[in-house]
């Protein structure tokens, strides 16, 4: 049995010298957002010849993810990369990886270790698409409007990083004012409850509403049409995330914009692995490609949607 | 004169003397600090105002401080009502079902499966099924009920998720959303649901022995079993009954965001429930109860997350406000205070 599994090992280690092995190690597939981005990584490996991909699940646990890098680095693969569950506690087993000469390149999160110890970190970055959101609304509100915020989960990056970007941007337009800012969750029901009580209180004085994400503003157009009023008419709207949900809105003509914050990541993924492979150079922190998409695209690329 | 007093002390030492009282006081701050907050204007046909609101949004967690009360009344508690929530809205909306499609022509189409009757049937079965798991758990198998329930809290979020795939189900099929956005009369449907609830189970304990019989195991249960009451079979039932209740609620929460969120459907809702119950005057040691003061606690929790948001305070300090209200109100209606302030009374009637 042993000797089997050891030239089972070794037929596979030479099939596949001539590929570059890349070890995944994934958190876990805790939502829709996860599930996409493990689909494209997979797929992007797939898609590519030079590349053989060895994933691992971690299931939301940081010691499954430091077995699996460990695992890795034992059966010598050529490049690891990973989702850190956390930031901290990485320190080790990145050192472990370097001193066996495989570079790491971390994706969608941040670790809080030393630079030196991982190529590249490729992920989203939140607060740009606070900034598109705010560049898009000043521009589609000609730097005038009385707006209202949605938060995402107070103290979650996403919610803290997609507010201080928009501010970025509409600190520059004085008529650009936030009149109400409070926590919908990122869910859809506080959502709606918390844009309800907005209408309460301001009324017809609201000309737009940010939403951290695009369930709140799925649930906030439900009370705006409550209220007796047109969301996406009477009030202009603009989130974060890009969801299937997102684009019936637009298509419907109910939200106004959205941010893409894309898990699409894997083609990125596949380049960055070769690149290093090959040499290459690359800064610490490199931005995933995303878009932002108005009302007149959604029905377009409605169907293209994976998420 | 003397029956007047009498009857006004025996109001201040019933359960919903003290529920009542932070209620008043939250509708006396908001009546200075929000503007129009007693207003209720006919908008549509329909009325409209904070106080319509915080009854309507208030709905889901007054049927649930209902079921929690009697689960309560037993010396029991119930920690899934949360999770049942959840899985009550993904069945229905699993059933209902629901998807955009755009056709080939450019048309938009709504996907739809079963009729609401199907669906509202199915849900509330399927939670009276763990209802049933819990009360077995607690009855039958004499585990405590705070471990038994933790048991269905935890994993029947997982099952919900399940059910939905790990994704949010939109419903699209107009019927649905009767539930929990419909007016009858210019009033939310949500609101007759609440009062019926509130009427039958009224009726059922106190036209029936059945309150009493629950009382009884509450107070003794060893002692309720040797005078005859059943007392297993009575467990078993109310943990049923918190069930159904948090499916009725997971149905309204569906319907009013026509949306089945399995992640967020109801989360923490057990401990604003189990709060209501307890603000309501309640002991957790079990024994007599009311159903109304619940009611009137779920309605002081509901009217103080309304103040936050109407209030404009910053999110930030939301939980720390709640918390702070929420302990004035415990400290009021501890024995200790009461003690204190009866004391108080009696020397004011002695000058």
């Amino acid at each position: 049995m042993v000797i089997f599994l050891m030239f089972s090992g070794l037929f596979a280690t030479v099939a596949a010298q001539d590929k570059i092995v890349l070890g995944f190690s994934q958190v876990g597939a805790e939502s829709e957002w996860r599930t996409a981005n493990t689909e494209s990584i997979k797929n992007a490996v797939a898609n590519d010849p030079r590349i053989e991909l060895k994933f691992s699940d971690a299931q939301q646990k940081q010691q499954n993810q430091i077995k699996a890098i460990r695992s890795f680095i034992a059966q010598g693969v050529d490049v690891i990369s990973f989702s850190p569950v956390v930031q901290t506690g990485w320190t080790t087993v990145l050192e472990e990886a370097k001193a066996a000469g495989i570079p790491v390149v971390l994706t969608d999160r941040k670790v809080d270790s030393d630079e030196s110890l991982y190529v590249t970190l490729v992920g989203s970055d939140f607060v740009e698409e606070g900034r598109k959101a705010g560049a898009w609304l000043a521009q589609a509100m000609n730097g005038q409007a009385n707006i209202v915020e949605l938060q995402g989960t107070v103290g979650s990056a996403p919610a803290i990083d997609r507010k201080a970007g928009f501010e970025q941007i509409i600190q520059h337009f004085p008529n650009l004012k936030i009149i109400r800012t409070q926590s919908g969750d990122f869910t859809r029901s506080k959502g709606k409850e918390v844009m309800e009580s907005f209408l309460k209180a301001e009324g017809e004085n609201i000309d737009a509403l940010f939403s951290h994400n695009d369930d709140m503003a799925i649930g906030a157009i439900q009370a705006i049409e409550e209220y007796g009023l047109k969301p996406g008419e009477d009030i202009k709207i603009v989130s974060i995330d890009g969801v299937r949900g997102a684009f019936e809105a637009m298509i419907q003509g109910k939200l106004n914009c959205t941010v893409e914050c894309n898990p699409l990541l894997g083609p990125q993924l596949v380049e960055i692995v070769k690149g290093v492979v090959d040499g290459k150079e690359f800064p610490k922190y490199i931005p995933v490609k995303e878009n932002i998409y108005v009302q007149s695209q959604a029905k377009e690329v409605f169907s293209e949607r994976k998420y | 004169m003397d029956s007047v007093k009498h009857k006004l002390i025996k109001f201040r030492n019933s359960k919903a003397f003290t529920p009542l009282l932070a209620l008043i006081f939250l509708f006396i701050f908001n009546f200075f600090y929000i503007d129009g907050f007693f207003q209720i204007e006919i908008k549509d046909g329909r009325l409209f105002g904070y106080l319509i609101d915080i009854l309507n949004r208030g709905a889901p967690l007054m049927i649930i401080a209902i079921g929690m009360t009697l689960v309560i009344a037993t010396e029991g508690i119930d920690l899934s009502v949360g999770a049942v929530v959840a899985i009550a809205g993904a069945v229905a909306a699993s059933l209902i079902g629901g998807e955009m499609q755009i056709t080939p022509a450019g048309e938009i189409v709504y996907e739809t499966v079963t009729t609401v009757p199907v669906a509202v049937l199915a849900a509330l079965v399927v939670a009276a099924v763990f209802g049933m798991w819990n009360g077995f758990l607690v009855s039958s198998l004499k585990i405590p009920a705070i471990v038994a329930t933790l048991i269905l809290m935890v994993a029947g979020r997982g099952v919900a998720q399940l059910i939905t795939k790990g994704q949010i189900i939109t419903i699209y099929y107009e019927p649905y959303f009767v539930i929990g956005q419909g007016y009858l009369l210019g009033i939310p449907v949500a609101i007759f649901i609440v009062a019926a609830v509130l009427l039958i189970v009224g009726l059922l304990m106190r036209k029936t022995a059945l309150g009493l019989f629950i009382e009884s195991i509450g107070s003794n249960d060893v002692a309720s079993r040797y005078i005859g009451i059943k007392e297993k079979q009575i467990k078993f039932i109310v943990y049923i009954f918190s069930a159904i209740c948090a499916a009725i609620a997971g149905l309204i929460i569906t319907s009013n965001v026509k949306a089945a969120d399995a992640n967020n459907a109801g989360l923490w809702m057990e401990l604003d429930a189990i709060l209501s119950v307890v603000m309501g005057g309640n002991s957790l040691q079990g024994g007599k109860f009311s159903i109304v003061s619940s009611v009137i606690g779920a309605l002081v929790v509901q009217t103080l997350t309304t103040t936050v948001y109407a209030a404009g305070i910053t999110p930030e300090v939301n939980l720390v406000i709640k918390g702070f209200v929420v302990l004035i109100i415990v400290i009021l209606k501890s024995d200790i205070f009461k003690e204190k302030l009866n004391l108080l009374v009696q020397r004011g009637d002695r000058v």
